[in-house]
């Protein structure tokens, strides 16, 4: 047997070929922030998408364990940074139920309208991004100067663009300044017609069909079973809303209607955010509407600070202030789940308290990690650009996923 | 067949297009020219730390470290002692603005308005010792902004 014929490779045995591994992100532009995804290639076909999460990991959780509940609170704007306010609100209300406390009308209708500005500034974020990921520059462009223009509200309200630190077990921070509502109103009623902008751009535009219909299709029992929530779920036909199923802070006090999206590809779930805005528009008009006078927090001075004034002249005040400054407010021993619509789903705080003024565990249900998880059964057999596609129809934001 | 025209006429592109060169051209301009030109500001806007002082030069802070208790980030680090006039003084009032994540709650805190949260956003160094500020540098920053910083306070005062 000469050297040759050792060496030759029997074809018939190794027609597998393995398929190529690529990495996608975790520095890529269309990766929205973090993700470093592994995919098995095809040739152009995505066989198995492997996320790999962990790049933005700060231990929110951990963190919160060992502040006061005050002190917890702006961890939770920067979770999902796009729409911090949302986020602070899961924490509020989970503390004032373990509390026991409720908020006045006027605190409640603030939340009420700051969520709804939350949710169109997430959602002209996540169009505009996801055109930009499928190749149309101009909504971008469009989109952050109405969304600059909806952070200053922001600004106005509680002097920060992003890290807002606004909603307290409570209430809210501070009471609305003169005139912020006239301003709201004036930005709500333009708000409709730069979104028909937006719309004639992209909804019957053939390039942006092309790349998001029929992309990405989750069937409703896909949707149900890989526990999906908020846009996703609806762009899967499921008519299910926090918002309505169980309403919290006087949102039944609200007319506005689910949008459902019929085929549950990226380009339905284009539409409900879509539509999820012009909802939102109607909330916001009704909170400035019938926006009620009062105080917008609660006036229990053992959990909410007393009025500064009041503070520098009676000594109950000043100790109350120390108090809560220093230690804090004591929980009663509980435990609870509360979950808010936020923009990208179902944020859920599942908050333990051991009597003492930290919590004893605050375990974070962030609404973009099961939609992560299902990139891999939506990806698969799509081309490697659609998974673009679908990374921006999922609407991950790596702050909360990460955590 | 209207469908189809519309197809073959790319009606729904003639009409993006047709949108995009309105706004080029009849649609004001938004963007400013950034360092002459600033976006507008609220009262309350949680900027670079300021020590303020009385209007007869006395510094306001007691040293009742409130604003390091509650200071989520622990950015803040005091050290008292009475003074020689008997009066409850910082010797030391650091503030280590890399760590500060800008909550405000320092702010809220101070029952004196000594620690504020000044209008101030253009702060930034080329190296991280910059940032770590000790009380000439605080105070130093509220002589300078005093002015803003007063009529900022006042008029978010009836909302506090």
């Amino acid at each position: 047997m000469s050297a040759v014929e050792k060496n030759t490779v029997d074809i018939s045995e190794e027609t597998q070929i393995k398929p190529y591994t690529m990495n996608f992100g975790p520095q890529h532009p269309a990766a929205h922030g973090v993700l470093r995804l592994v995919l098995e290639m095809e040739g152009e076909i995505v066989e198995r998408a492997d996320p790999h999460i962990g790049l933005l990991h700060r231990g929110t959780e951990k963190l919160i364990e060992h502040k006061t509940y005050t002190q917890a609170l702006p961890y939770f704007d920067r979770l999902d940074y796009v729409a911090p306010m949302n986020q602070e609100h899961a924490f509020a209300l989970a503390t004032e139920k373990l509390l026991g406390i409720t908020v006045p009308k006027r605190g409640q209708y603030i939340r009420v309208l700051y969520c709804e500005l939350g949710r169109i500034l997430n959602h002209i974020l996540n169009i505009t991004t996801f055109a930009l990921d499928v190749g149309a520059l101009t909504p971008a462009l469009w989109g952050f100067e109405e969304r600059e223009k909806g952070m200053e509200f922001y600004d106005r309200v509680c002097g920060a663009r992003l890290h807002a630190n606004y909603f307290r077990p409570g209430g809210v921070a501070r009471d609305l300044p003169a005139g912020l509502l006239d301003d709201m109103m004036d930005w709500v009623e333009g708000l409709p017609k730069f979104l028909n902008d937006i719309e004639s751009l992209l909804t019957d535009n053939r390039i942006f069909k092309q790349r998001t219909v029929d992309i990405g299709t989750v069937s409703t029992e896909d949707a149900l079973d890989w526990g999906f929530s908020g846009p996703m779920l609806r762009g899967s036909n499921v008519a299910w809303d926090l918002r309505k199923s169980q309403p919290y802070d006087s949102y039944e006090d609200f007319d506005f209607d689910i949008p459902v999206g019929k085929t549950g590809d990226c380009y339905a779930r284009y539409l409900v955010r879509m539509a999820e805005m012009y909802e939102s528009i109607k909330i916001m008009k009704q909170a400035i509407e019938k926006m009620p006078d009062g105080d917008c927090k609660t006036n229990d001075y053992k959990v909410c600070p007393p009025p500064r004034a009041e503070m520098k002249s009676s000594m109950e005040a000043m100790i109350h202030h120390f108090k809560l400054y220093t230690e804090g407010y004591h929980v009663p021993k509980g435990e609870t789940y509360t979950a808010v619509e936020a923009p990208k789903g179902e944020f859920g705080v599942f908050l333990v308290s051991d009597g003492t003024n930290r919590p004893y565990r605050c375990r974070i249900r962030a609404p973009g990690f099961p939609h992560l998880q299902a990139l891999d059964f939506m990806s698969k057999g799509h081309q490697l650009a659609d998974t673009v596609s679908i990374i921006g129809s999922l609407d991950i934001v790596f702050g909360e996923i990460d955590r | 067949m209207d469908r189809l025209a519309r197809s073959f006429l790319l009606t729904e592109i003639v009409k993006g297009f047709a949108l995009t060169l309105k706004y080029m051209f009849f649609v004001p301009r938004v963007t400013i020219n950034y360092p002459y030109e600033k976006g507008p500001l609220s009262p309350r806007f949680r900027g670079e730390h300021a020590l303020r002082r009385y209007p007869n030069g006395e510094e306001r802070c007691i040293a009742c470290k409130l604003c390091e208790a509650i200071c989520p980030a622990l950015a803040i680090t005091i050290e008292a002692e009475p003074r020689e006039d008997g009066s409850r003084r910082t010797t030391r009032y650091d503030i280590d603005m890399t760590k500060c994540i800008y909550c405000g709650l320092c702010e809220e805190a101070c029952p004196v308005d000594a620690i504020v949260e000044g209008p101030n956003f253009e702060f930034s160094t080329e190296t991280r010792e910059e940032l770590y500020y000790n009380k000439d540098k605080l105070l130093a920053n509220g002589d300078r902004w005093e002015a803003q910083i007063a009529s900022n306070l006042a008029a978010d005062a009836p909302y506090r």
